[in-house]
């Protein structure tokens, strides 16, 4: 027993750590890929080719003055960023991360794993909801109203879009999505093409990724809902939102490219390797269309939510349910 | 709803085309940045390639600037040992980078090709006496191409200068 929790200690320690440390990776990959972009060639100061600058970042907003708002509610303000950093990491409780034949590599694989995934993607929007409220700042609360009605808008869509997946692939079990898939060339994405574009551009939304970055719109509201917040405040908000893309890479990469399970001819790659190929390729994704497209008006943004979205995902669901009902083979 | 969408991709095409360009960013500390041919620097007073300063002390330079930046005070060549062909030099030459513009009227000005602004631009330090600039930190020593021209006036005996 002592041993099963210490293997386990040291599992959720290492996870968490890499999963920091991808963040950082991010951070750094962003910057240099937005500068790629646009004819620059982003931070190359610190170490060679830049590779230290989240180091010196993280140094940076280390040592910066905390400053709390002299009318900001300290409790709520100093719990925010806190539970906001929490949801991001405690989602990769239920992801699994490789092949389970040799190593459990998983957390926990429990068989609602997408459920805990959907609900503490929800939980997610109280650490930006409460850091608005408790700022006291107009622009905060604003920041934060959008983040929560964007984020719950596009949930909808996303569970939406995932239960013609759960439909074809007959299990909530991630490990159990994933093989469901195969081996082959059926990959839900191509088998659930309408559910996987919906999904991408929901996963978009989850993260405030642009273009649907409203909650932290620079050009309009200062900062968004982390406007007052300094330091390494700021930055747990900070890293929050980057892992919260790695996880939807993860996601993207678990139930629609198929995992770590890889086509045969390249199955000689490890599997928790291909696992990680395939979220640093959605991340490439991510940055390129960061690097295009502009941010979406508020209004246009609910519209494509409740008008486009929801109604496509719900079309996919009908569809699937027909083809499942009348035609595949029975398992 | 098809236009949106090939304008999405067309917009993602040029990014990814960018991404693969030619970055224009410039190393500058460590890269000398190239500056324009007729660039506007910090001045500098040439020689003649026999060693001669260039400047006769006509101080049309002082009269030309719209800034008053530039102050010149003439005196009498010592004809044995003449700092310049010609009757008079520069005796006293400033040139207040605080008030310059940079326009290059002095440049124009000059009579002798004399007076040159450099592609040096970077001029920043910590007092305003040093911005002042001297005559010692304006002649620049190593010999231009220029030749004493033949018609200066009294004519140039072809003696080395002594340097002080």
């Amino acid at each position: 027993m002592l041993g099963i929790l210490f293997w386990l200690a040291v599992k959720a320690v290492a996870l968490a750590m890499s999963l920091v440390l991808s963040a950082a990776v991010l951070v750094l990959t962003l910057r240099k890929m937005l500068g790629y972009f646009t004819y620059r060639i982003g931070p190359n100061r610190v170490g060679p080719w830049g590779i230290l600058q989240p180091i010196a970042d993280v140094v940076k907003m280390l040592f910066k003055e905390d400053i709390i708002p002299r009318d900001a509610d300290n409790i709520v303000f100093r719990l925010a960023p806190i539970i906001a950093l929490f949801t991001a990491l405690a989602i990769w409780a239920v992801i699994p991360w490789g092949p389970s034949d040799k190593l459990a590599a998983y957390m926990s694989d429990p068989n609602a794993g997408i459920l805990v995934f959907l609900a503490l993607g929800s939980l997610s929007v109280y650490g930006v909801a409460l850091g608005g409220w408790a700022s006291q700042s107009k622009y905060s609360l604003l920041g934060s109203m959008r983040a929560t009605a964007q984020m719950i808008s596009y949930e909808l869509a996303m569970g939406m879009s995932l239960v013609g997946l759960l439909l074809m692939a007959g299990t909530t079990r991630l490990s159990g999505i994933v093989a469901a898939q195969g081996t082959g060339h059926y990959y839900f994405w191509i088998t659930q093409v309408v559910g996987f574009v919906v999904f991408f551009i929901s996963t978009l939304a989850e993260a405030s990724w642009t273009p649907f970055d409203l909650p932290e719109a620079e050009a309009e509201l200062v900062g968004g809902y982390n406007t007052e917040y300094a330091g390494m405040r700021f930055g747990m908000f900070f890293f929050t939102e980057l892992i919260h893309a790695v996880t939807m890479a993860a996601m993207i990469s678990l139930l629609y490219l198929g995992g770590w399970n890889t086509v045969s001819f390249l199955s000689f790659i490890p599997g928790t390797l291909a696992f990680i190929m395939k979220i640093m390729f959605v991340l490439f994704i991510y940055l390129w269309l960061r690097a295009t497209l502009p941010r979406f008006r508020y209004d246009r943004l609910m519209n494509f939510g409740w008008k486009v979205m929801l109604p496509l995902a719900a079309l996919n669901l009908v569809g699937t349910a027909v083809y499942v009902a009348l035609w595949a083979p029975k398992a | 709803m098809f236009e949106d969408l090939s304008a999405l991709a067309k917009g993602l095409g040029t990014t990814l085309k960018v991404l693969f360009r030619k970055k224009v960013t410039v190393q500058y500390p460590d890269v000398p940045k190239i500056r324009a041919a007729r660039f506007h620097g910090r001045h500098e007073l040439r020689t003649y390639e026999n060693g001669l300063e260039m400047c006769v002390g006509c101080e049309l330079c002082q009269v030309a600037c719209p800034a008053a930046a530039i102050t010149v005070l003439a005196a009498e060549n010592d004809p044995a040992n003449p700092h310049s062909p010609g009757e008079r030099y520069g005796y006293k030459y400033q040139v207040d980078l605080l008030r310059c513009i940079f326009c290059g009227m002095c440049e124009e000005a000059c009579p002798t090709d004399c007076l040159h602004l450099t592609g040096d631009f970077e001029l920043a330090n910590f007092t305003r006496e040093s911005l002042v600039l001297q005559k010692d930190q304006l002649v620049n020593k190593t010999p231009s191409g220029f030749k004493v021209p033949g018609n200066v006036y009294p004519p140039f005996q072809g003696r080395k200068v002594v340097k002080s």
